[in-house]
């Protein structure tokens, strides 16, 4: 009796995860199964009758792929901003005192606590106030990307670095590698693969942020923009292939990073 | 604190001699903060001062005109009778939201730290994929899920719980199936990393010490994943009370929630005080409502 | 064979000339906490220098300085009349062995190797990052990675990617404390075996008295930031100089008593009422109170009121109160009239039968094994077992 009562909560336990990431992959099914619809009306959100004309034209509806282009771009660069000043922190968090370290760290967690309403209405409310309401725009979601982002980056870096046994730099500096070969040749690649993570996740915080953005995007449309737009008027079939895409790339990436590190030796 | 002396006294007896600190002081660590805090000063913290301030301003002005710092706490009056409801049922549905997605996240976690064995990476990034396509699209995929013609519907109406007229569309189910669904993950991610953390022989020794399997995780694993809980909860909840794409894509204006009553106020009316004291009471609840939780939950360390 | 001999002599003749460690009144503060205080030290090029101590005692923190991880508060650290305190740690002509090893886990076996001869502009390295990996019997591993290794495999990687250099001073850090006691007691050989065939001076900081004791030549004793003894092992095992030595190098019985005569080559106390005689060379105070000690393996017992040589000091009248049978010996525990409790070694030689619990007994010991200690020292300074149930019942 025990044995089968053991057997049966460890399927369990299992069985509901699964159920759980079936929820979860549900929408994502419909997604894809939606960049194969031809929509009877322009309002409708049921699959009425199969199509490759979606896959076949994506850039159909008007702004649709200037608005994954400009998504691309902001990501980008929010990504390179975002990473670069969060590392910085993080090195500065971990391998140096400083005065103010409680604010400091304070002013990294509340970004992350604020509710993203509550970021970008406050700083819609700075730019207004700062005479900047007319020249919202490319700039404005740029900087609002890399302020939201930089706290995730500090955060992802800042663990690997934590992680890293200090004894090896010093290894370095003891086999006669000065400071900065002992950052490039050790410090760096150990801590590289947080950093890469960190700049995946800036990316992907910033090609999909419609909250910050709705605020402070003055007529630059990115694609959750777009999105958001013509969801009053009817979603053009073809955001779904941009999402199955999206998915698909990423998957793709995830998949081969595994696989590379597997193959290298441990 | 008793845990914490007692391993400062057995590491004094047997451990290696404590390591000097690494941190050097110098003025290297100023210049690596200075940009990325400069950055967080002038876009995150001077703007959410200068959005007190405009919670303050006279009512009366508008931005062709212009406002005056007026210091008027009644607009925080004004916001909170005229939108009660909305606040309220922001709080209402981020909490539900939160509470279902620990619900689906535990097992989750649970499965992927105890029973995954070597499936343990396959389904972390099972986790994340929802992540890797959009959030709009992927709420919009849940206005096709619960649309009126769709299986879920018929087949609540078959089995009798959805009258023949019924719906999911456009209610406060919906908005918050999505709201879950969205943030589930965030539920996940920190619930495995405790759980991952906890050493089986702990479990290993509740079942010696008599606790059969339910005691064991009542009295040894749940105690244990405390820290992911409390973090996950907050990834979940403060996220969830601030949304207003859910009840915008999946809801009505009878599910509306704060965000979209700030959306609102702040690009259409341009009411910018009576917005920003939205904003404001927005914040203060959710700062209050974590600290309360943090605390009776005592992981104050998490903060 | 002969070949490895000139080997030697080369590396003897480019390190010699006087190339000793030199430490000169060091002090490290670390805050209001002293780690080593007002030290100094002189270790002879080509030695195999043990520092030796329980943990917080100072020892690490003086090696790290060495090394130049860590900057003196205070003194002057010089190798062969150089000063070296202030240098940054890739400028000084030392390395380290760390107690984790820190080998870099994102390079390979020969790459970790390389990494000193690289770093210093060596453009061939292949020959002798081979010739090191077969000094310490890791030839053919060179493309593995770090993980991949055993503990014992690490140890010596990171033995190679430090001697590699040819440092004037080799630092080694506890590097066997994390291996089993097995592996633990083969590597002791190996490390000594290396430290003959290169001929560098070794400095090895370590916890484990056995350790020391095995493969140094020299052995400093440490104890809150100052070195209580320095000498040959056998030296500071026979006649330490404190109670803190006595106890922390194997085991001693110290009993207290108070001088009642001396002449040049003895002198004699009074221990409960039995006359105890002592050399004067083993005696660091000879007048007054003192800690009269011997060693538990140079105790004999016998039935009480057995007679005895000439030269023999004897305690009478203890009772055997505890008998432990340990294979090769056996340990006594010998309660006396005064309440303490002494040890004694026995080997199972099997000469004679043991005592039991409850028998009466006399303990014998020559003279020349005895020793004389100052009697305001603490009797269990550096007795690790006392320490752990103090501590234990104090909490």
């Amino acid at each position: 009796m025990t044995r089968v009562g053991r057997w049966a909560v460890d399927h369990l336990v299992m069985v509901v995860a699964i159920l759980v990431l079936l929820y979860m992959f549900l929408p994502i099914f419909f997604v894809v199964l939606m960049s194969f619809n031809a929509p009877a009306s322009r309002l409708s959100y049921e699959f009425d009758s199969f199509t490759l004309s979606n896959w076949t034209d994506p850039c159909g509806p008007a702004g649709m792929c200037q608005s994954v282009v400009m998504s691309l771009q902001i990501g980008f660069l929010a990504t390179l901003g975002a990473t670069l000043l969060g590392t910085l922190v993080a090195f500065a968090l971990v391998r140096h005192r400083f005065r103010g370290r409680a604010a400091t760290s304070l002013l990294i967690f509340l970004p992350m606590a604020t509710p993203e309403v509550v970021m970008g209405s406050s700083l819609l409310a700075l730019f207004t106030s700062a005479g900047l309401s007319g020249k919202l725009g490319f700039w404005s979601i740029l900087v609002a990307h890399i302020m939201f982002c930089l706290s995730f980056v500090v955060v992802t870096v800042k663990a690997r670095l934590a992680g890293l046994d200090s004894s090896l730099e010093q290894a370095a500096m003891d086999l006669y590698a000065n400071e900065w070969q002992a950052f490039w040749r050790v410090t760096f690649p150990l801590v590289f693969p947080g950093i890469l993570a960190a700049a995946l996740l800036s990316f992907s915080l910033s090609f999909d942020d419609f909250i910050v953005t709705n605020f402070n995007h003055g007529n630059t449309i990115t694609f959750p923009m777009f999105v958001w737009g013509s969801a009053q008027r009817g979603i053009p079939p073809q955001v779904n292939v941009v999402g199955t895409v999206m998915f698909m790339v990423a998957l793709l990436l995830v998949v081969a990073g595994g696989v590379f590190q597997r193959r290298r030796p441990a | 604190m008793s845990i914490a002396q007692a391993g400062v006294t057995t590491e004094g007896l047997t451990g290696p001699e404590p390591a000097p600190p690494v941190r050097r002081r110098s003025k290297a660590g100023y210049l690596l903060l200075l940009p990325g805090m400069l950055w967080l000063v002038v876009f995150f913290l001077v703007p959410t001062i200068q959005l007190m301030a405009t919670s303050l301003y006279d009512p009366n002005g508008s931005l062709e005109t212009g406002y005056t710092m007026t210091g008027s706490i009644s607009n925080y009056w004004t916001a909170l009778s005229t939108f009660q409801a909305p606040f309220l049922r922001s709080l209402l549905y981020a909490g539900i939201a939160t509470l279902l997605a620990l619900l689906l996240a535990y097992p989750l976690a649970y499965a992927i730290a105890f029973k995954a064995g070597r499936w343990k990476n396959a389904m972390l990034v099972l986790v994340i994929a929802p992540f890797f396509t959009s959030f709009l699209v992927r709420t919009l995929a849940w206005k096709s899920i619960l649309s009126d013609n769709g299986f879920i519907v018929s087949t609540l109406k078959d089995l009798h719980v959805l009258p023949p007229d019924g719906r999911l569309l456009a209610t406060s189910v919906a908005v918050i199936t999505g709201l879950t669904y969205n943030f589930v993950p965030f539920m996940v991610l920190p619930l495995y990393a405790s759980l991952e953390k906890i050493d089986l022989r702990l479990v290993e020794a509740s079942k010696d010490l008599y606790a059969d399997g339910f005691t064991s995780f009542r009295k040894v694993t749940l105690p244990l994943s405390m820290p992911g809980l409390v973090a996950g909860t907050l990834l979940t909840f403060i996220p969830a009370a601030g949304d207003y794409i859910n009840a915008e894509l999946l809801g009505t204006p009878q599910q509306y929630m704060i965000g979209n009553v700030i959306d609102n106020l702040f690009l259409v009316q341009l009411d910018y005080p009576i917005a920003a004291s939205c904003s404001v009471i927005l914040m203060l609840a959710i700062v209050a409502m974590v600290l309360v939780y943090v605390r009776r939950a005592g992981t104050e360390e998490l903060l | 064979m002969s070949d490895r001999d000139t080997d030697q002599r080369e590396q003897h003749d480019r390190t010699e000339a006087g190339a000793d460690l030199t430490l000169t009144s060091i002090t490290k503060r670390f805050g209001a906490f002293t780690a080593v205080d007002d030290l100094d030290l002189v270790v002879e090029q080509g030695r195999f220098f043990a520092l030796l101590g329980p943990s917080g005692c100072g020892k690490t923190t003086t090696l790290r300085m060495v090394a130049g991880l860590e900057e003196p508060t205070s003194g002057r650290i010089e190798i062969a009349g150089r000063d070296i305190s202030r240098l940054k740690p890739y400028k000084r002509p030392v390395n380290t062995v760390f107690q984790s090893y820190a080998l870099f886990p994102h390079l390979d076996i020969s790459e970790n190797v390389a990494f000193g001869l690289r770093r210093r502009g060596v453009r061939d390295v292949k020959r002798q990052v081979g010739e090191m990996l077969e000094l310490v019997e890791l030839g053919g591993y060179g493309k593995r990675r770090p993980a991949q290794l055993s503990g014992g495999q690490q140890q010596r990687v990171a033995l190679a990617r430090a001697l590699i250099n040819r440092p004037q001073v080799l630092l080694l850090d506890e590097p066997l404390g994390a291996l089993d006691l097995k592996l633990r007691r083969q590597m002791q050989i190996e490390l000594k075996r290396i430290q003959t065939e290169v001929g560098i001076t070794f400095v090895h900081v370590t916890h484990d008295q056995e350790e020391a004791m095995t493969m140094a030549d020299t052995i400093a004793v440490m104890n809150q930031g100052v070195i209580e003894q320095m000498g040959a092992p056998h030296e500071l095992y026979d006649s330490p100089a404190t109670t803190f030595v006595s106890n922390f190098l194997g085991q001693s019985n110290l009993v207290r008593a108070e001088v009642v005569a001396r002449d040049g080559e003895r002198v004699v106390v009074d221990a409960f009422g039995s006359k105890l005689v002592a050399p004067t060379g083993r005696a660091r105070r000879t007048e007054g109170k003192v800690w009269v000690g011997v060693r538990p393996e140079k105790v004999f017992l016998a039935r009480a009121g057995s007679e005895t040589g000439d030269d023999s000091n004897v305690l009478g009248a203890g009772t055997v109160s505890d008998v432990s049978f340990i294979g090769v010996s056996t340990q006594y525990l010998v309660a006396m009239p005064w309440g303490q409790e002494l040890t004694v070694f026995e080997q199972n030689s099997g000469a004679r039968d043991g005592f039991r619990v409850g028998d009466q007994v006399d303990l014998h010991w020559s003279a020349a094994h005895t020793f004389l200690l100052d009697a305001d020292q603490d009797a269990h300074a550096g007795d690790e077992s006392y320490a752990a149930m103090a501590g234990a019942s104090a909490s």
